[in-house]
């Protein structure tokens, strides 16, 4: 061993100030404009990190291997990458890390860090760190901290990506020229991460003028009047971005003509903070700590305002609602309380989207995921008493669940969705 | 121009042809046995022949067998629902509700109002493959399954969400002699009960439904089944099966296509994909050669006859679908054997058997005989075998033979697979797949079938595979549609043969017995079973595990042998009692079915009458109708918790009525709202008993059909409290539960934290009556007044004071307080007792809800049966703390489950052991289990789980159990329930 390593009593190797100089973190992918540009927040503070892309069957393989097949399936397919990364010999397993984020929720995806360890353990690379990435203070390591910098500068790549990512979902099917969009995307993320380099980008001004550029850069692809099907993806969240858990799922409606609407992630990070005042409320607990939740909430619904206001700028671009629009939007559907895994959100999702005139909608589920029991699957009947003109189709994915099954039942949703455009 | 619909189904191939006007000029129905393009090319040929003088047609295909090729070759494609549904609206715009049953696809259509449509997405359950499947395991046609069960005279509860569950509760109805007619009545029920569970989520099915679709056409009986459970006549239109190809045929449009050349492009079509492939079998015939000489070792010589003293034991093991049965003379060597495939009623075979054992041995002197598997009962019974054992032991005892340190058996039959790990002689950790057969022989068999192969034809094919199809490991539906992809990439024969041999063994490996590396296997490793005869099965094995492994050469009936070798070596009078050759003459079996009342459960029962008036019965839940000697003391936790909460019953009160449902954590927390709200001045209602009845009042409204069972009883226990009149239902969601310092954090799990979110929004019978299902937060006792307060003011006006609701809480959470304590002192009394006796104890580990007599089939009662005291996981005292856990210590319910693991390896004695239920769907317990079993193995401690769900076949539990109390040493310390 290189160093004197600092093991907890669970058995847990901390990421030590040593590591941090030696050591390449891997992180699995999930979004992956956002987690582009998140790379970069990293590099800027001194870490060496690679974002995992590598794809396909061996990592549902490497999956299935070491991780309990009931377990859900992001888990097996974020573990199953980075043991795939580590098998590939690409990498030096004694200065390598992995980087994992953590909510602390009551759903079974908190545990994601201790499955992961386990499989290590199990496929003989047991010396390799796990560094848990949260806000709950679950574990810490000297080497890597997320602080209030870090987490300002993380937070505005966020924005950067959800801007990007809804730009580009609403030009690319409507562009003259193909690939326009795509270009511009790659452009500015490229753009963003420089800047990031340098310690530019990120203060309140630079971020909103940068939007301001960035979606007037957009207005300047030309589109053609074409009329599409319009699909909006909720889901959990890992299933819902990734397309390596979705079987490429945006490109697959894109393929059939559709314009794909994702809701952004800041609403997500928005409803993480807020479970924390709706538990207060509910259950009762300090005010003090309501105090600072608070001011962290209000942070954070700064930087949404950002983007909603550059959207609202635009006369092409669709505006969609603020998270605590959605929130009010949901009240009568279901409680705020419902705060484990994408909780009231997803079903508030549904309803912003069938609102704005996405009312079809693929709710994507790893198989047997506990929360979307309740707040998908449970939700859709009431959603479609409320709004008729709702076409939600609910797809799970697991390791078993074939492509064919699942686009030929998405092909049905479109079917109906297709009688709906009005011509 | 003539309009052609292609409907390319999962089994078969439907075509319809229109004429300008609409009219249907020629329809044409074929099974396509997966050579879809081939057929298709046949049928439009056809079609040719019939429309001399149309050269040019519109075409559209459906179906989702179809997707590829028609997108591959730019044919129009219409979704198979879709299709449907234009169609209906042409031809019966007056349908509210369509029910179409295809091969592999259940669906419900919702026409009028809202137009919703319901696809099986994850089961096969209640489809054509389901009904063919089970025709196949009675070895009737799926036509004369249809004519039998026109004489039902009973219903038997058969699991229906899944084939592989129906088949584990199929086959001990027909082991214990149930009738063929009341079996194949049952099949149909089933097949509705899992259309309308998993496909109506919550939406009525009424008004004028029409059926389509091959099994609804060619099954009256089916139709009938969905009748009477649906009150009301469906109709079944003319040309029932086409209209998928109808409505595919109506939205043919565009210029068409020159049929000739049509034609030719589809017969000559083959997909563009390559898809991913595996390692072959063999390189070369040599690899080969070598391979079958390394396993020659292992022969089994069969000797024919027995030693001159002409002493002889007998071994049978009724398994599922076969039965094998084994003579051995007196030096251990195999005399004769028979491997006879069961249809269902074993003693017949074994009658036969014995028969021709006598015929011809006929000086034969039987020392001893044993009976196993599925049907050891019924057999040791019928016949008077001397010993019944479990097949564990069975197969134990075989390998022994082959490899005396053997420390590694896995037997793969035809629907079931069994591992264990031997440590120290005994066996240790036990694997059995009781949710999924996939990685069974039975699994080959279907698609050998459906390819027009026998088994061992088709797994020779694979052989010499060049690169046999990945196709992972995945449940047998799935697996349909894999190999149909397979074939659309241009996968020969052999390669989809190969791919399944080794996908059986990657479903045995790593969905069944879950290895990380072969090293964790053992050393020594002994595989059994038919399946393994198959030598591409046996090479996939070794080639996964990359070790060698032995294989007996009658690998096939290593039970039986086992169960011989047992018989002699326990052999305990010097005669057999097993029936002698006049005995056998004048053998008789008649079988009678009825329904046992001596409790709640009212087990179906099926009455096995022998020659002399001797009876065994069959399908009891516990012992009580078989009127044995009763163990005069039984020791059981579970009882004592049902008593407790029993004391919490409907009383009335002065203000409203407030109806609680009796399930998942009101299982512990019943103390505290009964409490809570009697002393309001409430009247409470508590809902009644779980029975399947209660469970289909409410499951036509169950969102999502892969929830767990608990969960989605809720339903019928709201449907019951509604039924009963209440003013209002109280059910509250709990984000948290109350924190017992056990674990990190102190969450429910999602489930049973917000499923009244789920009745609130399914349960339309709702409106009219509070649901009230606020968030509620007990494990804070010091705001919870004040909160509550403000909730049932809300929902009552404010004529109830804070002050009253503080000193209800108080009492509330006494009463939690002191039956929590009451649980706890009535274990450490059980645990002080079975020390003083020498009681073996099992620590039945589960939820609260795990109380259920519905969710847990008296699985308590049968441990407490076999002599061993029972006591939960939440009674352990004192000694019961927080367990270090290398996952995410933070719900109650789990933590408590850590905390017993960790009592039990702490504690040293090996009479203490831990049995986790596990109800199937559950998500957390996916990590639970493995946490448990490590926290026990750390110290050498069994881990036994046992999964629960709807079904109700004990049989793999009771092997558990059984091997389980073999293992420390309690050999006979259980009764034969």
């Amino acid at each position: 061993m290189p160093e004197t390593r600092k093991v907890d009593d669970r058995g847990r190797i901390e990421f030590t100030k040593e590591m941090r100089k030696t050591y390449k973190i891997l992180f699995p992918n999930m979004a992956d404009i956002h987690f582009r540009i998140l790379q970069n927040v990293f590099r800027a503070y001194g870490y060496n990190i690679e974002l995992l892309t590598n794809d396909g069957q061996e990592v549902v393989d490497e999956g299935l291997k070491y991780v309990h097949n009931d377990i859900c399936y992001p888990a097996l397919l974020t573990i199953g990458q980075m043991i795939s990364a580590l098998k590939s010999g690409k990498y030096d397993l004694d200065h390598v890390a992995l980087m994992m984020s953590q909510t602390g929720g009551g759903c079974r995806a908190s545990n994601y860090i201790f499955l992961l360890r386990k499989a290590l353990k199990n496929a003989g690379m047991g010396q390799v760190p796990v560094i848990s990435v949260n806000l709950s203070g679950l574990e810490k390591n000297s080497g890597f901290q997320i602080t209030l910098p870090l987490l300002r500068r993380a937070l505005a790549a966020l924005t950067y990506g959800d801007l990007l990512m809804l730009l580009s979902n609403q030009t690319r099917p409507y562009e003259k020229n193909p690939g326009e969009t795509d270009a511009h995307v790659a452009a500015w993320v490229e753009k963003i991460c420089a800047q990031f380099l340098q310690g530019k980008g990120f203060q309140p001004k630079a971020i909103r003028s940068a939007l301001h550029e960035i979606v007037a850069d957009f207005e300047s692809i030309e589109i053609l009047p074409v009329r599409c099907v319009k699909v909006g993806i909720v889901g959990e969240i890992y299933v819902k971005y990734s397309a390596l858990a979705n079987n490429h799922l945006e490109d697959f409606l894109r393929s059939q003509g559709c314009e794909v609407n994702v809701p952004g992630l800041m609403a997500f990070m928005l409803f993480k903070v807020d479970n924390r005042l709706e538990d207060i409320k509910l259950y009762g607990g300090n005010p003090l700590k309501a105090l600072v939740v608070q001011a962290l909430y209000n942070y954070l619904e700064v930087f949404e305002t950002y983007t909603l206001d550059a959207v609202a700028a635009s006369k092409r671009y669709h505006k969609p609602a603020a998270y605590r629009e959605i929130k009010e939007m949901v009240r009568p559907l279901i409680g705020y309380g419902c705060k484990m895994g994408e909780g009231w959100l997803l079903t508030g999702e549904m309803i912003e989207l069938i609102r704005s005139g996405y009312q079809n909608i693929v709710c994507a589920q790893p198989f047997g995921c506990l929360p979307n029991h309740i707040v998908g699957k449970g939700k859709i009947r009431q959603i479609r008493e409320l709004y008729p003109q709702a076409n939600i189709v609910p797809i799970d994915y697991d390791p078993g669940a074939t492509r064919v099954n699942q686009e030929n039942r998405i092909k049905l949703m479109l079917s109906v969705a297709r009688e709906n455009l009005p011509s | 121009m003539i309009r052609i619909g292609l409907d390319v189904g999962s089994t078969t191939l439907k075509c319809v042809v229109l004429s300008e006007r609409g009219e249907i000029l020629y329809k044409n129905y074929e099974r396509h046995f997966s050579q879809i393009t081939q057929k298709a090319a046949e049928m439009l040929a056809q079609i040719q022949a019939q429309f001399p003088q149309e050269a040019r047609a519109q075409l559209c295909i459906s179906g989702s067998a179809g997707m590829g090729f028609a997108e591959g070759m730019s044919i129009p494609f219409a979704q198979e629902v879709y299709a449907t549904r234009v169609a209906i609206r042409r031809n019966l715009p007056k349908t509210d509700v369509v029910i179409e049953l295809g091969g592999e696809d259940a669906k419900i259509l919702f026409v009028s109002g809202n137009m919703e449509v319901r696809m099986n997405g994850s089961c096969a359950g209640g489809t054509g493959a389901f009904i063919d499947q089970m025709a196949t395991l009675l070895e009737i046609s799926p036509d004369e399954m249809n004519e039998l069960s026109k004489r039902q005279n009973k219903i038997y509860s058969i699991a229906s969400r899944c084939g592989v569950f129906a088949k584990s509760d199929i086959q001990p109805l027909l082991n214990q002699g149930a009738r063929k007619e009341d079996v194949c009545a049952s099949i149909f029920a089933a097949v509705v009960n899992q259309t309308i569970a998993g496909l109506a989520q919550g939406r009525e099915i009424a008004g004028n439904i029409v059926y389509l679709g091959g099994p609804l056409t060619f099954f009256s009986e089916l139709r009938r089944a969905f009748d009477l459970a649906l009150h009301t006549e469906g109709l079944l239109p003319e040309n029932s099966l086409y209209y998928v190809a109808l409505g595919a045929a109506l939205q043919a449009d565009g210029e068409g296509f020159d049929l000739k050349d049509l034609t030719r492009r589809i017969a000559r079509y083959t997909a563009s994909g390559s898809y991913v492939g595996c390692r072959p079998l063999f390189e070369s015939q040599a690899a080969y050669d070598a391979f079958v000489a390394r396993h020659k070792k292992d022969e089994m010589r069969v000797t024919g006859c027995l030693k001159p003293d002409n002493i002889a034991y007998i071994g049978i093991d009724a398994g599922s679908t076969t039965v094998k049965a084994v003579v051995l003379d007196s030096e251990e060597n195999i005399a004769f054997y028979r491997y006879l495939p069961n249809s269902g009623n074993p003693v017949p075979l074994v009658k036969a058997f014995l028969e021709e054992v006598y015929r011809r041995f006929p000086d034969i002197a039987i020392r001893a005989a044993a009976s196993t598997g599925y049907g050891e009962e019924i057999i040791k019974n019928a016949f008077n075998a001397d010993f019944g054992l479990v097949e564990t032991i069975a197969h134990f005892t075989a390998a022994k033979k082959f490899d005396p340190d053997v420390d590694f058996i896995i037997d793969i039959g035809g629907q079931d697979i069994k591992c264990f790990k031997i440590r120290g002689g005994v066996i240790d950790n036990i694997f059995l797949n009781e949710a999924c057969s996939s990685g069974c022989g039975s699994f080959l068999q279907t698609f050998a079938g459906a390819l027009g192969y026998s088994i061992e034809d088709f797994a020779k094919e694979g052989l010499f595979a060049d690169k046999p199809v990945d196709l992972g490991s995945r449940c047998t539906v799935f697996m349909n549609s894999s190999v149909k992809q397979a074939q659309k990439d241009g996968a020969s024969l052999a390669n989809i043969s190969a791919g399944l041999s080794i996908s059986v063994v990657k479903n045995a490996l790593y969905k069944v017995i879950r290895v990380g590396s072969a090293a964790e296997l053992g050393q020594h490793i002994v595989v059994q079973g038919g399946t393994f005869l198959n030598d591409a099965v046996l090479r996939a094995f070794e080639q996964e595990i990359g070790r060698d492994v032995v294989r007996p050469s009658l690998a096939g009936i290593m039970g039986a042998y086992g169960a011989a070798l047992y018989a002699k070596q326990h052999q305990r009078t010097e005669w057999s009692g097993l029936l002698s050759r006049g005995a056998l003459e004048n053998f008789t079996h008649e079988v009678r079915a009825m329904t046992c009342n001596g409790c709640t459960n009212h087990c179906r029962l099926t009455i096995n009458t022998f020659a002399g008036g001797k009876t065994f019965i069959g399908g009891n839940q516990c012992t009580k109708p078989l009127r044995t000697s009763h163990r005069s003391e039984r020791y059981n936790l579970c009882d004592y918790k049902r008593e407790l909460l029993a004391a919490f019953g409907s009383v009335h009160g002065r203000r409203q009525n407030i109806g609680l449902p009796m399930g998942l954590n009101f299982y512990e927390l019943l103390p505290f709202w009964h409490t809570f709200l009697t002393r309001l001045g409430f009247g409470v209602t508590v809902s009644p008993k779980t029975t399947k009845q209660l469970y289909h009042l409410g499951q036509a409204s169950i969102p999502s059909d892969t929830a767990c069972y608990p969960a989605k009883l809720m339903h019928g226990h709201v449907q019951a409290l509604i039924d009963a009149g209440v003013d209002a239902i109280f059910y509250p969601c709990m984000s948290y539960n109350i924190d017992e310092h056990l674990g990190d954090n102190h969450y429910n799990c999602p489930v049973v934290a917000y499923y009244p979110e789920v009745i609130a929004s399914n349960m339309k019978s709702l409106q009219g009556i509070p649901f009230i299902h606020d968030y509620v937060g007990i494990h804070r006792p010091h705001d919870f007044p004040r909160k509550m307060h403000e909730i049932l003011t809300r929902h009552f006006g404010d004529d109830i004071s804070l002050r009253q609701v503080r000193s209800a809480a108080k009492a509330a959470y006494a009463a939690y307080e002191t039956h929590m304590r009451r649980i706890r002192e009535k274990g450490e009394e059980y645990l002080r007792l079975a020390k003083e006796k020498g009681l073996p104890v099992i620590v039945l580990a589960g939820r609260p809800y795990h109380l259920d007599g519905e969710i847990c089939h008296g699985i308590d009662g049968f441990i407490a049966d076999s002599g061993a005291v029972v006591v939960s996981e939440d009674s352990l005292g004192d000694e019961y703390v927080k367990a270090p856990t290398t996952v995410l210590n933070q719900w109650t319910y789990h933590s408590r489950l850590y905390a017993a693991a960790r009592f039990i390896a702490e504690s040293g004695d090996p009479h203490v052991n831990l049995v986790q239920l596990v109800s199937f769907g559950c998500g957390v317990d996916a990590i639970t289990t493995d946490e448990v079993r490590k926290i026990l193995e750390s110290r050498s401690r069994i881990y036994t789980q046992i999964k629960i769900d709807e079904i109700t076949n004990l049989g793999a539990v009771k092997i558990r159990l059984r091997s389980l109390f073999s293992a420390i040493g309690e050999k006979g310390g259980y009764t034969h329930a």
